[in-house]
């Protein structure tokens, strides 16, 4: 099994991938780097390692404890968001903050410092995380938590699995009533649209997030605010999962289809509100595994980037840049980002606005509206988000990042990835 | 609520079985050599619904334990309605070609101990008129062939026993099930490619669980394992000496 990440862009495979499933025991000698790779739902290269070791953390799964009053839970890193939503939803428990896939590892949710559609009233995963275990290659473990070790704490939020390895995470559930969410839908034309409704949904719901059609030669979109519901309101779980079984050779996925799938999605009959079960609202794409294959075996870059609040024209501009490219997909999202401060030294998001949006692999043509986008962003003030990012430059990313420096500090020397390799180039 | 005692407790399908049980509520009893991997599991199977979990650290191939641990099992169960028995190696078949010693090892860690443990639970179950035991035999008992007849023969023997067991024991209310694993993706396969053909061990634990819901006698997982060994099973001798399964 060659490990990949989730774009399925063309990477050298690892020279050597072992699992790494006993929290007590101590790291493989092996002759180059090491890398942890948790489920490989990062879209770009933070969690390859080509020509080198990866450790495949799934093996380490189990729970270690769960106090029932508090709702804090101890658990191994290589546990998946979705298995601790199986456990402890029908408990009344809830993950604080949860990325747009339940399929990634707690270990990947801190290393990439995830956030989620309530970002703007809880922040980034980082800031529910208490304490975790770091076991560095010189065989050094360290409790981290905003008290002790704190250094290594905000180093390793967001550290990309470079910091050393996570073995144990401490985090505090939240309480919910029932499985359901209550969602509002409201389609909206043009940016300032989208921010009226913006302003008025944060003040009001605790998730909330924009489809978007990047392709419209005025933006549109559809704003979708969630808020959990309470215990009377009941919707089962949707039917099993179906799979995208095999990547074609040719992806279904190019301007006409994609113009034809966003003009039937945008205007598809809508309900002004709905209950719907927990897993459709947060992980619409959940439902499809392996849904990235549609892309065929060019694979695809995922783009996203904050931009400060005050810079609604760059937004508009990258907007402009995109439908005018012709490139994108239908999965297109748009969010703004609170005030609240993300704990990491890399952590990516910034009060301001965050799209994020795939693009098909077209080579030459997609990297070259990636750098004019790039330009849009860097000189706004705004950065791109290393969890998706497959080839922005080093030097845009030490630039972006202001504690870049502070941080490398931290990098266990026997740990490497393909990205960190790219942006210390 | 069952009381559900598991020999090899460690080992990946029995971990993922657990965790469906502890799921349920159940409560378990867990057997093993590795007395901490077991705390370590009893405590993942707390917190995931387990009424209880009880550990014992035991090397199944030590016989003279046996009752001692089936003693300890029940005392903390407070009775038995299910056992599985789960453990086993995956023998390295050319270091046995070399070694009398090792072979005869294999076939006792594989074959023997569970055959001695299986009794005790049969006596067990028939006296009170009452319980499930399950023993994990492989796909490769159903025929001998090059590549692994030492794990072959003893899990062959293993199914020809178990078979004896349910014709004494059907009578007495007593459920005997053989699982025949196919491929299965796990710690103790790591060094082999993986393929269309294998299997996770949670697909593994659902069919064990649903074989012993529906009071099933053997069950192949994946299921399509028992078209595939019935055709390997009837191939003629004097054609199967000659490949190279």
């Amino acid at each position: 099994m060659t490990l990949a990440a989730w774009g399925n862009l063309p990477a050298a495979p690892a020279a050597d991938e072992r699992a790494w499933a006993e929290r007590r025991a101590v790291l493989p000698a092996v002759d180059g780097t090491l890398l942890p790779y948790g489920n490989g739902r990062s879209y770009g290269d933070v969690c390859l390692n080509s020509g080198a070791t990866l450790l495949r953390m799934r093996g380490l799964d189990r729970f270690i404890a769960f106090d029932a009053q508090s709702g804090v839970l101890v658990c191994e890193a290589g546990v998946l968001l979705a298995d601790i939503l199986d456990v402890f939803v029908p408990r009344g428990w809830f993950l604080p903050v949860t990325p747009g896939t339940r399929f990634v590892t707690v270990g990947g949710a801190i290393a990439n410092d995830v956030h989620g559609k309530n970002h703007h009233r809880a922040g980034t995963f980082g800031r529910h995380v208490r304490r975790f275990e770091l076991l560095r290659s010189d065989g050094s473990r360290r409790v981290c938590s905003p008290d002790e070790n704190a250094e290594w704490f905000a180093a390793s939020i967001g550290g990309l699995g470079l910091t050393g390895l996570i073995t144990w995470v401490e985090i505090e559930l939240k309480r919910i009533e029932g499985p359901c969410v209550v969602v509002e839908n409201t389609r909206f034309t043009g940016l300032d649209e989208f921010f009226a409704l913006n302003a008025a949904a944060e003040a009001r719901h605790e998730y909330t997030v924009a489809w978007i059609d990047c392709l419209a030669a005025t933006p549109r979109g559809i704003f979708m605010a969630g808020d959990h519901a309470e215990a009377a309101a009941a919707v089962a779980e949707a039917r099993k999962p179906l799979t995208f079984p095999l990547t074609p050779p040719i992806s279904p996925i190019n301007a006409l289809t994609l113009r034809a799938f966003n003009f039937a999605y945008y205007h598809r009959p809508l309900p002004a509100k709905a209950v719907q079960h927990y897993a459709p609202y947060f992980y619409p794409l959940d439902g499809i595994l392996h849904w990235n294959r549609m892309y065929g075996r060019q694979g695809f870059y995922q783009y996203q980037c904050v931009l400060p609040l005050s810079a609604r024209d760059a937004l508009e501009d990258v907007l402009r840049s995109i439908a005018a490219s012709g490139q994108g997909s239908f999965l297109a999202v748009l969010k703004t980002f609170g005030e609240l401060a993300s704990p990491g030294l890399l952590s990516f998001p910034m009060p301001g606005m965050t799209l994020a949006l795939d693009f098909p692999n077209r080579g030459d043509a997609t990297r070259a509206l990636f750098e004019r986008l790039d330009a849009i962003v860097g000189a706004a003030g705004g950065r791109l988000y290393a969890a998706k990012d497959a080839r922005m430059s080093g030097e845009f990313f030490r630039r972006s990042y202001p504690r870049f420096n502070e941080f490398s500090g931290f990098v266990d020397p026997k740990f490497s990835s393909d990205f960190w390799r790219r942006v210390t180039k | 609520m069952q009381k559900i005692l598991i020999v090899g407790a460690t080992s990946a399908i029995a971990e993922a079985t657990a965790r469906l049980w502890a799921a349920r509520g159940e409560a378990l009893f867990l057997v093993g050599r590795n007395g901490a991997r077991l705390e370590a599991i009893a405590a993942d199977l707390r917190v995931r619904g387990a009424v209880s979990v009880g550990c014992l650290a035991m090397d199944a191939t030590d016989r003279a334990a046996h009752a001692a641990m089936l003693e300890a099992a029940t005392a903390a169960l407070g009775g038995l309605d299910v056992a599985l028995i789960a453990h086993g190696t995956l023998p390295d078949q050319k270091a046995c070609e070399a070694s009398v010693e090792l072979t005869l090892r294999e076939i006792d860690n594989n074959g023997l101990s569970v055959v001695a443990l299986a009794m005790l639970l049969a006596t067990r179950f028939e006296a009170q008129g009452h319980g499930t035991l399950a023993a994990i035999g492989s796909v490769a008992g159903d025929r001998g062939r090059q590549s692994n007849y030492v794990y072959g023969a003893a899990k062959g023997m293993l199914d020809l026993f178990l078979q004896g067991l349910r014709n004494r024991l059907a009578k007495k209310g007593v459920q005997v099930l053989t699982i025949k694993p196919g491929f299965v993706d796990t710690p103790m396969t790591a060094s082999f490619k993986k393929g269309a053909l294998w299997a996770q061990p949670a697909d593994i634990a659902r069919g064990i669980l649903r074989a012993i819901e529906q009071r099933r006698d053997v069950v192949y997982l994946p299921g399509f394992w028992r078209l595939i060994m019935a055709i390997i099973r009837h191939i003629p001798e004097r054609i199967f000496k000659r490949l190279s399964l």
